[in-house]
């Protein structure tokens, strides 16, 4: 059998050398002290091959260590998942790719949709690198005439998908050389890729395929991340840094709209709506060191933006967690909840309509653009604003509306007995959310330990008070889609009864979430709590 | 795993020249294959340019001490494996008989992790009744075996029928088929068609005899793969699709 080689050479042209010159006879002529050298047309994995690096817009296969190769053929193709040195993980036939970017779950079932799906769910799989690969195969005979080795020569031209991301879209690759072992005759194998690596212009492969194909078109793998990261540092001028953070927020932002309007997968509305959600928050909390008509006219626009996005989303909620809302149903059936199913999807694509014709209107535009100008003015003229008085950094910047949004939280916390009204909840849901964004906001200015400790705690307390409202929420839109569908007459009766009986789930984990409060907000808000928060803030334990 | 061996007590019956060329159409349909040259007079081996030598000879893979898997050769075509042979497989029987609590079973036993990596292993076994022979017999899905049309290799046959009829347990299918058939000849053209409609388990496909199929030792490759469309190549595979898994 041949076993795929696993010595991999490059054989980049001298400098000088004639481009248009074929390479390879240098080669042959190496390996023909030792063996015999014979083309082999029509070789397993020889003449030309379209392949397809893909992987989510946010890169999750690469930071799992893995890539996902399609290599096309005349009626569909194959799928290659390999470790990021290349070692084989799983391997599918598919008769059919979509033309449009795919969902794994869409995938046939097999052992590569097995291994992905928990990965990349609920994200679209994108071609991330397009290549034409045109392999020729040599054998290498020994005095038997027998093939004990083959050299295996790939030409890639690669192209940088989707298009237009940066750099160049196509390239050339060095020719990549490799010596495939014939199984039993390992030491032939070695003395072919040691006559090999003696040949001018050959060296070892550092870099995959892929690799080499996202260097050379200039494109940096894992440059998309939905997290805050903004380069900013303690002395900073408060302005400068908000302006970098909200600018950084813009970008993400705009990177997303593009798989908003094309509907890709849902988690690009997601990532939106984090990043819109975000500067809110920091218009409000951090507004302060921004010019008041500024940070006022914004107020409202990104309002707008937000509230825009809200019914998509929703529905996208609805439909992410429609299969396990059906699995929970122990009187009705889950086809009972198809009716629904049908429903959400007809509604959905009327609101991603409505949703995308306003972000291609004028009033989205005109905030990105000159939200954007506005920003690039504060964070390249620091100080100006506030020339009288001496403007506070980063640091303290920080330090001040942290601790004041703590003692918020702290003090709305105790105050919510058993018999609090849900309103109190919401309101604390806020807050700490708020806080979260602000200890994000600056996380480059804190103590990593001493920062994953608050927002361990918080994100308990948040996941409770998430839990408690979501719940209310969604039962609240059942109850309004029930209406709806009963006014469009799309619900059979055993679709109600299946809705009354999901209702009826929300309410009781809304319960557990409003039980589970009292020792979750202990936890964030009581004095071991507010240690962890002072230690944050004041750098010392 | 499926485990073809073509088997006949008489040698020079075209044994060889089926196992290699069916071996090369099984892998060629895209099943994983070995071949396991077990003459030591290494015919198969030489067909596919290898060398019939294995480290440590037939007692080292018999014992154990060297498995199976590393003695194993790819030959130069896709899916097909080859296990050489080696001139110690003459004392195979000595080998086996001194190996085991049960000498007719160590074949089997020593093939069964080939399950794994392969679809189909071919045996190819030496003339003669011998422990090599029963082994064979036992590790066996299919016992493909080649008759000349003579009246005495018919009666060959019965006896081997009947020699595996007698086996407890696992009992391989017997499927005869007619080699070097000579159209020429009276007797050989009336045997041929008696015998296929009269019994079951003879294939209705007959090599015939081909000075192409005498080339193979020249050519040192199964006919099926440097002379896909000659008539010896088309009568391989026509045996292959009868015999083959369907």
């Amino acid at each position: 059998m041949i076993t795929p080689g696993l010595r991999g050479f490059v054989l980049e042209a001298p400098d000088g050398d004639d481009p248009a010159q074929d390479p390879l006879p240098a080669v042959l002529a190496a390996l023909a002290q030792a063996f015999s050298v014979t083309a082999e047309p029509g070789a397993p994995g020889s003449g030309t091959h379209r392949r397809i690096w893909l992987d989510t817009f946010d890169w999750r296969l690469y930071r799992a260590g893995l890539m996902l190769e399609f290599e096309q053929a005349r009626r569909g193709g194959r799928l290659l998942l390999t470790k990021a040195d290349g070692t084989p993980q799983a391997e599918q036939r598919v008769t059919r790719w979509p033309r449009r970017p795919g969902l794994a779950e869409d995938l046939p079932a097999g052992p590569v949709r097995d291994r992905i799906v928990v990965l990349t769910s609920p994200r679209a799989l994108l071609p991330i690198v397009r290549a034409v690969s045109s392999v020729s195969v040599t054998r290498l005979l020994n005095a038997d005439g027998k093939t004990v080795a083959r050299l295996i020569a790939d030409q890639l031209t690669v192209t940088a998908a989707p298009p237009g991301i940066t750099g160049d879209t196509t390239a050339e690759l060095p020719l990549r050389l490799a010596i495939a072992e014939v199984r039993g005759y390992p030491g032939q194998a070695r003395r072919a890729a040691a006559l090999l690596a003696g040949v001018p212009g050959v060296s070892h492969a550092s870099q995959g395929v892929f690799s080499a194909a996202l260097t050379a078109l200039g494109r940096h793998p894992a440059d998309y991340t939905s997290g805050v990261e903004a380069e900013i540092t303690a002395t900073m001028p408060a302005s400068v840094a908000v302006a970098r953070l909200l600018l950084r927020l813009l970008d993400t932002l705009e990177l997303n709209v593009d798989g908003v309007l094309r509907d890709i997968d849902t988690e690009y509305l997601h990532d939106l709506r984090v990043a819109v959600r975000r500067t809110r928050s920091a218009i409000k909390v951090l507004g302060g060191v921004l010019p008041a008509e500024l940070a006022d006219h914004y107020k409202t626009e990104f309002k707008w933006l937000g509230d825009l996005t809200t019914p998509t989303r929703d529905l996208d909620v609805h439909l992410l967690g429609f299969d396990s809302m059906a699995a929970q149903l122990a009187a009705a059936s889950p086809a009972d909840l198809e009716p629904l199913r049908a429903f959400l999807v007809r509604r959905r694509a009327r609101e991603v309509r409505r949703l995308a014709a306003a972000l291609r209107g004028p009033r989205f535009r005109a905030i990105t653009d000159d939200w954007r100008k506005a920003l690039l003015e504060i964070r390249d003229a620091p100080g100006q604003a506030s020339r009288r008085r001496r403007e506070p950094t980063a640091a303290e910047l920080a330090r001040r509306t942290t601790e004041r949004t703590f003692r918020r939280i702290a003090a709305q916390g105790a105050a919510i007995t058993p018999t609090s009204p849900p309103q109190s909840l919401h309101d604390l849901r806020k807050r700490a959310k708020e806080l979260r964004y602000l200890l994000e906001f600056f996380a480059p200015l804190h103590d990593p330990v001493a920062y994953r400790k608050v927002v361990g705690d918080l994100k308990q307390l948040q996941d409770c008070l998430g839990e408690y409202q979501d719940s209310e929420v969604q039962r609240a839109e059942i109850h309004a889609l029930a209406d709806a569908m009963l006014a469009e007459r799309a619900a059979p009766a055993a679709t109600l009864l299946a809705m009354g009986e999901i209702a009826a789930n929300l309410a009781r984990s809304q319960a557990a979430a409003r039980a589970d409060f009292v020792t979750r907000f202990a936890r964030f808000g009581g004095p071991a709590g507010q240690e962890r928060v002072r230690v944050l803030l004041e750098g010392r334990p | 795993m499926k485990i073809f061996a073509t088997y006949n007590i008489k040698g020079g019956v075209g044994k060889t020249t089926a196992a290699v060329n069916l071996a090369y159409l099984s892998a060629a349909d895209g099943y994983r294959t070995l071949l396991w040259d077990l003459d030591p007079q290494g015919a198969a081996s030489f067909l596919f340019r290898i060398k019939p030598r294995v480290k440590g000879g037939g007692k080292a893979l018999i014992r154990g001490t060297k498995a199976l898997d590393d003695a194993i050769k790819g030959t130069d075509f896709e899916n097909l494996d080859l296990l050489p042979a080696d001139f110690t497989y003459r004392n195979m029987d000595l080998i086996l008989g001194g190996s085991d609590k049960r000498p007719t079973r160590k074949l089997a036993q020593l093939l069964r992790p080939m399950a794994a990596e392969y679809d189909h292993v071919f045996l190819d076994c030496p003339p003669s009744i011998s422990l090599v022979s029963e082994n064979v017999m036992h590790a066996a899905d299919v016992l493909l075996v080649p008759l000349i049309p003579t009246t005495l290799s018919v009666r060959t046959l019965d006896q081997l029928t009947e020699f595996v009829a007698g086996f407890n347990g696992h009992r391989p299918e017997v499927r005869a088929f007619f080699s070097m058939v000579d159209r020429r000849k009276k007797l050989h053209q009336e045997i041929t068609k008696d015998l296929t409609t009269e019994r079951t388990g003879v294939a209705a496909t007959p090599i015939p005899a081909l000075s192409m199929i005498e080339r193979m030792s020249v050519e040192r490759a199964p006919v099926a793969a440097f002379a896909p469309s000659s008539v010896a190549a088309r009568a391989y595979r026509a045996l292959w699709s009868e015999v083959g898994p369907g």
